[in-house]
């Protein structure tokens, strides 16, 4: 009966190191995920804030269509659109359009918009200098505001891209602000956006 | 279970415990083992029965017997309980009884802990069950409970589906590392890793997989609940999150998961075929490299499930020729078996019959795989009836009949009587038409388009969801037939020898026929 040559204990060891090591590395794959998704652009999520280069010049010898979507999550009763559908623009020129959204509710509510660009390869090259997706946006009740959105399209854009086209969609907030305590002025909670 | 007791008196250790003590408090591996065999077929009549009420609705278009909530509820039970409770367990089961015995050790390694992983089991399945009761009914999102569906809009019972799956992952897990210091400290001497029998090899590599993918499943369904109960946003768009990621992490586990539930099946086909070939297994090393190329490609080909989602077409590249590469070592298992079967002294008993079956039904569903694989004509298959005929090929014909394999051909060791023929044979070929018969129209209703996951749909899938509804009764009642021949083998039937089949090979049938109650107390001696 005196057998165990080897030690059960190393090998207990050895394997629970392996399931905390795995079970370690479901959660890695959370940022890794955002970390390639961020390099490569292939979920859709365009980049955070854009410092633009001063002095960077308009390729005006080409001209990239930008279509614009806005949906609302699910729950959401906003009324969002965008008020510019599509705009024709020269990449490197920093543009500026507009989103409006209303409340038509009785309540207070806060929105938060996600965008998605498509097709996803121009990701990388969609920069926004300013954008209402950085921040959460509070409406009261019945109110209605336009949302500002400043981006540049990259001078370089591969060539075979000539249509790009970014779509919004806006979600409920309103529980989660309130768990914060913060209504108003709210900074981004979103890294993403 | 009692000639098992009556063989204790020639044995100087103690026996079994009597009554109900014995089961709760066995460290014994073949009363655990025994205990994992009868709770897998409880939990395969129960997941049958799911299936039935599905096949019942399914017999004609419309709306006829359950209502689309409780019908997504019995796709997502029938799922989950087959996949954790029947054939998961029934392989444990196996490895538990079978194990110690082809290596020449008395016991599994850990066998304390061993009760206590086969225990949880009952308690992760009553508190699984239980949500068929609770309000708001059981969860509704299948059983690859994809992110938004089982978070946002999942039912409240959720939170209890989710304790469910952490219990049975602990419980596979202590499994699975019992397996391993099994297998690595208690061989018998001289028994070195290129003499071990193949079950034995392909249930290391099984227990290697599930150490490696369970924590990250257990770790899918923690972001779940935190999302569910804490306002994390792990899968929520809406907070910076991505339901995508919950299909990539979860199919990080769920493809391996595959491979973990037809491996031991690779195994066990692996002595039944030589034994009724009366031929040595053809390609032993061959065998060995190849379940360890198909487990580690495993790994790197997860997002072949995920192809509409977006993928780039690089990602679409990589994920369909490591899929297909899958079909190079599994080709060569396949070869083998024929190889092995090729100018053998062949006869076909129950065990063989269902293991022959195996091979050609499996690559079947390998062919389906492959037409799955493709990325561009996967746009087309994905969320149909196809995706569903292919993976019931590879898992009833599969896994199952590999079980079914395994019990006709250890039965005799395991009762000490030799089971009947005439109606194992029975079962084998009401089980073949009827499988044959619910599945194989599958693959035309997906290729002209019908979803998965439906209660109700277009009328010109109706012949051949009609036949395939009467295939699946036919199946499910057969199993009843399994059952009783099982509990008839118990009870009695011809006295099986030490070695009930002339072409066996290995430790297991130089034990006494019922395996004595301890065996291998002194290690054999392996040449």
């Amino acid at each position: 009966m005196a057998r165990p040559a080897r030690s059960n204990a190393r090998v207990i060891t050895w394997c629970m190191a392996g399931v905390i090591g795995m079970f370690a590395f479901g959660f890695a794959l959370v940022p890794l995920y955002d970390v390639f998704c961020e390099l490569t652009g292939i979920n859709g999520k365009t980049g955070g804030r854009y410092e633009a280069t001063v002095g960077a010049d308009a390729d005006v010898t080409r001209t990239v269509q930008v279509q614009f979507l806005a949906q609302n999550g699910p729950g959401m009763p906003w009324t969002f659109r965008p008020v510019t559908r599509s705009i024709e623009v020269h990449p490197g020129e920093p543009v500026t359009v507009n989103f409006f959204a209303q409340n038509p509710t009785a309540v207070a509510m806060v929105g938060q918009a996600v965008p998605s660009l498509s097709p996803s390869e121009g990701t990388l090259y969609f920069h926004k200098t300013e954008c209402f997706c950085f921040n959460q946006q509070p409406l009261a009740a019945g109110e209605s505001t336009e949302m500002p959105l400043v981006f540049i399209v990259d001078r370089d854009l591969p060539a075979h891209i000539t249509k790009l086209t970014l779509s919004y969609t806006l979600y409920d907030q309103s529980k989660q602000a309130k768990v914060s305590g913060t209504v108003r002025a709210i900074t981004t909670t979103n890294e993403n956006g | 279970m009692s000639a098992v007791a009556d063989t204790h008196a020639q044995d100087h250790h103690h026996g079994p415990a009597k009554g109900f003590s014995r089961w709760l408090l066995t460290t014994n591996h073949k009363d655990i083992g025994t205990m994992y065999l009868i709770f897998s077929f409880a939990m395969f009549l129960l997941g049958g029965t799911m299936a039935m009420v599905i096949r019942a609705e399914l017999f004609q278009p419309g709306l006829q017997i359950v209502q689309p909530e409780f019908f997504n509820q019995m796709t997502t039970m029938h799922g989950l309980i087959m996949v954790f409770g029947a054939v998961m367990p029934a392989f444990v089961g196996l490895a538990n009884w079978m194990i110690p015995l082809m290596i020449g050790a008395p016991d599994m390694a850990l066998p304390r802990m061993n009760n206590w992983s086969f225990w949880l089991l009952p308690c992760a399945f009553l508190i699984l069950v239980s949500t068929l009761f609770m309000e708001g009914g059981a969860p509704n999102f299948g059983w690859t409970f994809y992110a938004p569906l089982s978070t946002t809009y999942g039912p409240p019972s959720t939170t209890f589906f989710i304790f469910a799956v952490h219990i049975m992952g602990i419980s596979s897990i202590m499994g699975a590392i019992n397996v391993i210091a099994t297998i690595l400290n208690l061989r018998a001497p001289g028994m070195t890793l290129m003499k071990m029998p193949l079950f034995v090899w392909t249930w290391l590599i099984t227990a290697f997989l599930l150490i490696a993918v369970m924590p990250v499943l257990a770790g899918v369904v923690t972001m779940m609940l935190m999302d569910i109960n804490f306002g994390t946003s792990f899968f929520d768009a809406s907070g910076g999150g991505d339901p995508v990621l919950f299909q990539h992490v979860f199919w990080f586990f769920g493809h391996p998961e595959v491979y973990i539930m037809i491996l031991p099946a690779f195994g066990a086909v692996s002595h039944i075929i030589p034994a009724f070939s009366r031929k040595p297994l053809f390609g032993y090393a061959s065998m060995v490299y190849a379940v360890g190329a198909i487990a580690l490609l495993s790994f790197v080909v997860w997002a072949h499930h995920m192809f509409t989602v977006g993928i780039p077409i690089a990602g679409q590249l990589f994920f369909m020729y490591a899929t297909m590469l899958i079909a190079v070592p599994t080709g060569v298992k396949v070869f083998n078996w024929v190889a092995t079967m090729f100018r053998g002294a062949l006869s076909f008993e129950a065990p063989m019959l269902f293991a022959v079956a195996f091979v050609i039904l499996f690559t079947i569903g390998g062919f389906s795989g492959l037409m799955l694989a493709i990325a561009p004509a996967d746009f087309q298959y994905h969320d149909t009836y196809f995706v569903v005929a292919h993976f019931h090929y590879v898992l009833v014909p599969g896994a199952i009949f590999g079980i079914f394999a395994s019990a006709y051909f250890w039965l005799p060791k395991w009762t000490g009587h030799m089971y009947d023929e005439t109606l194992a044979k029975t079962h084998f070929w009401l089980s073949f038409i009827g499988m044959n018969l619910a599945f194989f129209p599958m693959h035309f209703l997906g290729l002209a388009g019908m979803p998965r996951r439906i209660p109700d749909y277009a009328l010109q899938f109706a012949d051949f969801n009609m036949v395939s509804s009467v295939g699946a009764f036919m199946f499910g009642a057969t199993q009843l037939l399994f059952l009783f021949i099982v509990v008839k083998c118990i009870r009695g039937g011809k006295e099986a020898a030490a070695k009930p089949w002339d072409g066996a090979e290995g430790l297991e049938w130089t034990v006494a026929s019922p395996a004595p109650y301890h065996t291998f107390v002194t290690p054999p001696e392996v040449k």
